[in-house]
């Protein structure tokens, strides 16, 4: 409370700030490949960090996530292709504007359900993408998809661009950097809706509904709030992925993606702010080293996340906030 | 003119298979309330038991004989289901839906690549069983007496579900169970057993779906999640943890995914949530849902 005290989140904001600073150094350490992994593991996390918005601060459960990700993907590709467009700020503009449009209206649909309703109608709405992309083959280029090379692309309105045939490292060290500060941008701003008057009232109609209806929220406004932000973060990694990936196919909008971004917010602790960060960088280097110990890693994937669910509920980073509160002395572990 | 009445019999025949799997989805919903997204897996582990059995015995059994495999193939989905709930499942009752969703989808991934592993990637038949069977003409059409006979097995499945549920005594059970929990554990119903038995009856229809539609179709990878979809719309249609609505939606799916292939192909999914979007903002809780 008394100023002189530092507060948990002068502690934290400490914490943070140590964190990005480390991020901040990893391309002059590790080599171009470890810095590649670590950039997918980033944008992997602003989808996560958007789902989490649903998942843990709303109770809504989406199993469609991939939609969004695979609009803000498109998004990319199509402009390249028949926009001739190169910018990579357009691309986000572009992949922001029609993931944004999507998630209004699926969320429309979605969000007058809860539950089991709403896990249903997400993942058959993803669903129904997947069979539209992999169907209008002249457009989306089918399952061949569509080629966006990073030599194609520009950063900061056309200053930084990648021609050559050796640019890869080049691009990949600049890009690393793009996607740091669209990742830290991201968090802040997530940071402050969940902390805002408009983030405590979806946890209070995540608490319970009937409370908060009482109170006169108009709980399906803010629960489709919170869809359309969700989506569009999910959508805005869609895009940042796309020049990493060098190409666009329908497996972006197929269900396993939409069970990834799940994972990642189970792995990481979907009741924690950092949790859904944590477990997207996490399950990515997983992903990488499992997929090439053993040709079953959905099988894998699948055991761990029911050992999960049944044993540790709290993730990753829920559980080590649960033990280092028991390590602390009696008196600091409460608050 | 004769076109059509082939489509109605496609069409007729989609309905049987997909009644099969939504209603096994609505039966486990209606009884523990969890949305099993496993469902269309086991209906894919029918499928693969059923045509590998029969491939594996259609050399030292006649081919009559075979048919037997379609019901084996759905009673070993059936036993699955029955190991499955009490391990898995169970300790997910007292849970938040989220966990109850998870830990399927977890059992999901798990089945995929099962399949995946003691499969592999290439689709298997068990077309000897259409074959065996014949053709009828129909107006001057030839058409596979097979899909009839599942028409009719699918029908007789229904009645049969609907018998169980609401003429014995195991029926009975199954309903006070479904209606309060506490209730029926209080008045000495051994609920443990009444889970398991209603988990083990939906995978085993989820099986039967599986395991008739594998003689017509051959069985590939990733036919469990398109059809897990497809029964989605049915029970968001007919409504969640109606038997009757499973029917009806089944035969409502089938009729305008065959109407849709016609004419517009490329729409066929959309086309159908659409249907479902505008049935589930008249009636939120499908055509036949009870209010939760």
């Amino acid at each position: 409370m008394s100023a002189a005290r530092p507060g948990p989140f002068g502690a934290r904001a400490i914490a943070g700030a140590a964190v990005l600073v480390i991020l901040f150094l990893v391309p002059a350490v590790a080599g171009t490949y470890q810095t590649q992994l670590l950039t997918y593991g980033l944008t992997l996390a602003i989808a996560a960090l958007g789902f989490n918005l649903l998942l843990g601060y709303t109770g809504l459960l989406s199993f469609g996530h991939s939609a969004y990700l695979g609009a803000g993907a498109y998004a990319v590709a199509f402009m390249m292709r028949y926009l001739g467009v190169s910018s990579m700020e357009l691309f986000l503009l572009g992949g922001i504007v029609f993931s944004g449009l999507l998630a209004a209206l699926f969320g429309i649909v979605c969000v007058r359900h809860t539950r089991i309703f709403f896990a249903i109608l997400t993942l058959a709405l993803s669903q129904v993408l997947w069979t539209l992309a992999y169907k209008f083959f002249w457009i989306t280029g089918g399952t061949d998809g569509i080629r966006v090379p990073f030599a194609n692309v520009t950063l900061l309105g056309g200053l930084v661009s990648f021609p050559g045939p050796d640019a890869f490292p080049r691009f990949v060290t600049h890009y690393y950097y793009y996607v740091l500060v669209v990742f830290a941008v991201c968090a802040a701003l997530m940071w402050l809706i969940v902390h805002s008057p408009f983030g405590k009232t979806l946890q209070a109609i995540r608490d319970n509904e009937t409370r908060a209806r009482f109170l006169g929220v108009r709980i399906w406004r803010y629960r489709w709030l919170a869809f359309l932000v969700s989506g569009t973060f999910t959508g805005l990694a869609g895009t940042l992925w796309v020049p990493l990936n060098g190409l666009v196919t329908p497996d972006v909008l197929y269900w396993p993606q939409s069970g990834k971004i799940v994972f990642f917010a189970v792995l990481g602790g979907f009741r924690t702010f950092f949790g859904p960060i944590v477990g997207a960088v996490t399950f990515n280097y997983l992903e990488v080293y499992a997929v090439a110990l053993t040709e079953y890693w959905q099988l894998a994937l699948g055991i761990v996340l029911i050992v999960l669910v049944t044993f540790l509920p709290a993730g990753i980073v829920g559980t080590a906030i649960r033990v280092s509160a028991r390590l602390k002395p009696r008196g600091e572990a409460s608050s | 003119m004769e076109i059509v009445a082939l489509q109605v019999l496609n069409s007729l025949f989609y309905a049987a298979v997909l009644f099969l799997i939504a209603a096994g989805l609505s039966l486990i919903f209606g009884v523990m309330g969890i949305v099993n997204m496993a469902h269309g897996s086991f209906y894919a582990l029918g499928a693969y038991i059923t045509a590998w059995s029969v491939v594996a015995a259609s050399a030292a059994l006649p081919t009559p004989a075979l048919f037997l495999f379609l019901l084996l193939g759905a009673m070993a989905v059936g036993f699955v289901g029955l190991v499955i709930e009490p391990t898995l499942i169970r300790p997910f009752y007292r849970r938040p839906e989220e966990y109850q969703l998870l830990v399927t989808f977890g059992l999901l991934l798990v089945l995929e690549d099962v399949i995946r592993a003691v499969w592999g990637g290439t689709p298997l038949t068990a077309g000897r069983l259409v074959d065996s069977l014949g053709l009828v003409q129909i107006g001057g059409l030839p058409y596979p007496v097979y899909n009839l006979a599942m028409i009719g097995v699918g029908a007789a499945a229904a009645l049969a579900l609907w018998a169980f549920i609401y003429r014995t005594r195991f029926g009975v059970l199954l309903r006070a169970t479904a209606q309060d929990r506490r209730m029926a554990a209080a008045l000495g119903i051994d609920v443990g057993r009444i889970y398991a038995l209603a988990f083990g009856l939906g995978c085993f229809m989820a099986g039967l779906g599986g395991a008739i539609v594998v003689p017509s179709q051959a069985a590939v990878l990733g036919m469990g999640v398109e059809v897990l979809v497809m029964a989605f719309v049915v029970v968001v249609i007919g409504g969640l943890g109606s038997l009757e609505g499973a029917l009806v939606g089944a035969i409502i799916v089938s009729a305008l995914r065959t109407v849709t292939i016609q004419f517009w192909e490329e729409f066929e999914l959309a086309a159908l949530y659409l249907i479902a979007a505008i049935v589930l903002l008249i009636r939120p809780t499908g055509l036949f849902g009870r209010k939760s």
